[in-house]
């Protein structure tokens, strides 16, 4: 939930009044909304937070962070299944596995 | 040195540990605010690639750990009510209430979704008119803009069967109440970054003041940590306390004034109780009385909750670095993730958890 993700914006529409996009972060693809950088362009990279862009990133950047949470496995996180997380939690945990959640 | 490999560059990694090992005379103790800075330094060791001298302390800032028990207890009694679809970030699943958590109520029956932003809840609640939709709208300053939004989205679209459990918090009123313990022997914070995007950096040169503290802006990513530390350390070295912002890639000064403007029409500052820590003044947002219609607590009016905390689990004290997760003698036998006391065992940002994961072998056999 904490976790604010790079991501460029595939398009851009109007959604019941409200300014809308799809992210690609990775490979995986989100609605994301645009009201708080309201003049960000389709092809621009956009920091995400729970669905929200709060922030304008340059490429270099988003893409050495992604590349850092995909080697962490935080990106499994961010977006997976969150009861499947759950139960994962529930199984027990191997020390200093690739799995980040807990 | 052997987590040095793991850095995405760790030649640049090698640099910073070492002027940071130049840089230190003397004994200094820094608290990183935000569990996804401890998260990430204790998955990379940077506490033990540091200057035995330079103590990295745990701080509050993980939202799951914080929120307090009794908002816990009431969203399980509100996400009970067959009238209700409750709505959650993940995380959240697995903090222990009083009696039990959230997959529980889920187990007994009550309609829990987990969504990836509270907008996703918005569209249940749309798609649903004959159910109440609750989300948990829980966080620091990085989730409330998002939460602020959904709520005013549900006022502009009329979408009154909408309504927010609310417990946000804020980090500036968390370092004030713990460099004002008189048990505090912080010298230093590293800010959350991700916080000062939203919020810009204004806030806290008066802390910098008040305390004579160094208060630098860092990043998530280990080389971002290492940095922050480094401007951390040569400010303490040479008797500054300023505010310095190591994060300008992701962080201006304003901050992201859309965001804030947002946040200051739909949400009001409240006391806060942080869970394991107490009550801190003015610490908290809440829905403002323009929005109070769309307040699951007003809503559903939950009361007569009676918290029962654990009384072996010391997450307050894990919380405010008074003690390190394995000193808890509950760590890794009583409480593991599986089976957590304390919401800092439960999530990923949890000091307990990472140590649980990264360090229990290390801290157990020492």
């Amino acid at each position: 939930m904490c976790l604010a993700v790079p991501g460029r914006i595939l398009s851009i529409e109007d959604r019941d009044g409200t300014l809308m996009s799809v992210v690609d972060f990775g490979g995986i693809e989100k609605d994301v909304c645009l009201e708080y950088i309201p003049d960000a362009e389709i092809g621009q990279y956009v920091v995400v937070h729970v669905g929200f862009a709060l922030q304008r990133l340059d490429e270099a950047s988003a893409m050495r962070t992604l590349a850092e949470f995909e080697h962490l496995g935080l990106l499994k996180e961010e977006f997976a299944d969150g009861f499947e997380l759950a139960a994962k939690q529930v199984a027990p945990a191997t020390n200093g596995s690739s799995e980040v959640k807990s | 040195m052997k987590y040095l490999d793991e850095f995405s560059d760790p030649q640049l990694a090698r640099r910073l540990v070492d002027e940071i090992k130049a840089a230190t005379s003397q004994r200094w103790s820094i608290m990183e605010v935000c569990g996804g800075q401890t998260h990430s330094i204790i998955r990379h060791g940077i506490d033990q690639l540091l200057p035995d001298t330079i103590e990295m302390i745990h701080g509050p800032g993980c939202p799951v750990c914080v929120t307090p028990l009794e908002i816990i207890d009431k969203a399980l009694e509100i996400a009970s009510r067959p009238d209700v679809i409750f709505c959650s970030f993940g995380d959240m699943l697995r903090v222990p209430g009083s009696e039990m958590d959230l997959i529980g109520v889920k187990s007994r029956g009550g309609d829990i979704r987990v969504v990836y932003s509270p907008l996703d809840a918005l569209k249940v609640a749309k798609d649903n008119p004959e159910k109440q939709v609750v989300f948990f709208g829980i966080g620091f300053e990085t989730t409330a803009p998002a939460n602020a939004m959904t709520v005013f989205q549900a006022k502009r679209l009329g979408i009154e069967n909408f309504s927010l459990l609310v417990s946000h918090v804020l980090v500036p009123p968390a370092i004030s109440a713990i460099m004002e313990s008189p048990t505090c022997r912080i010298q230093a914070f590293l800010a959350a970054g991700h916080v000062c995007t939203v919020m810009g950096t204004d806030e806290y040169p008066p802390l910098c003041d008040k305390y004579g503290i160094p208060i630098v802006v860092t990043g998530f990513e280990p080389l971002d940590i290492l940095e922050g530390i480094r401007r951390t350390v040569l400010q303490l070295e040479s008797g500054r306390h300023e505010l310095e912002n190591a994060y300008p890639r992701a962080v201006q000064d304003e901050g992201n004034s859309a965001a804030k403007a947002m946040l200051l029409d739909v949400f009001e500052v409240t006391d806060r109780a942080w869970r394991g820590i107490g009550t801190i003044p003015s610490s908290g947002w809440r829905l403002s009385q323009a929005y109070r219609a769309y307040d699951a607590e007003h809503r559903f009016s939950v009361t007569d909750i009676h918290t029962d905390e654990s009384s072996v689990c010391r997450s307050g004290e894990v919380l405010q670095g008074l003690i390190k997760p394995h000193e808890c003698e509950a760590f890794g036998t009583l409480c593991t993730p599986r089976n957590p006391l304390g919401a800092t065992m439960v999530s990923s940002e949890g000091a307990c958890a990472a140590y649980y994961l990264y360090r229990r072998l290390e801290v157990t056999n020492a």
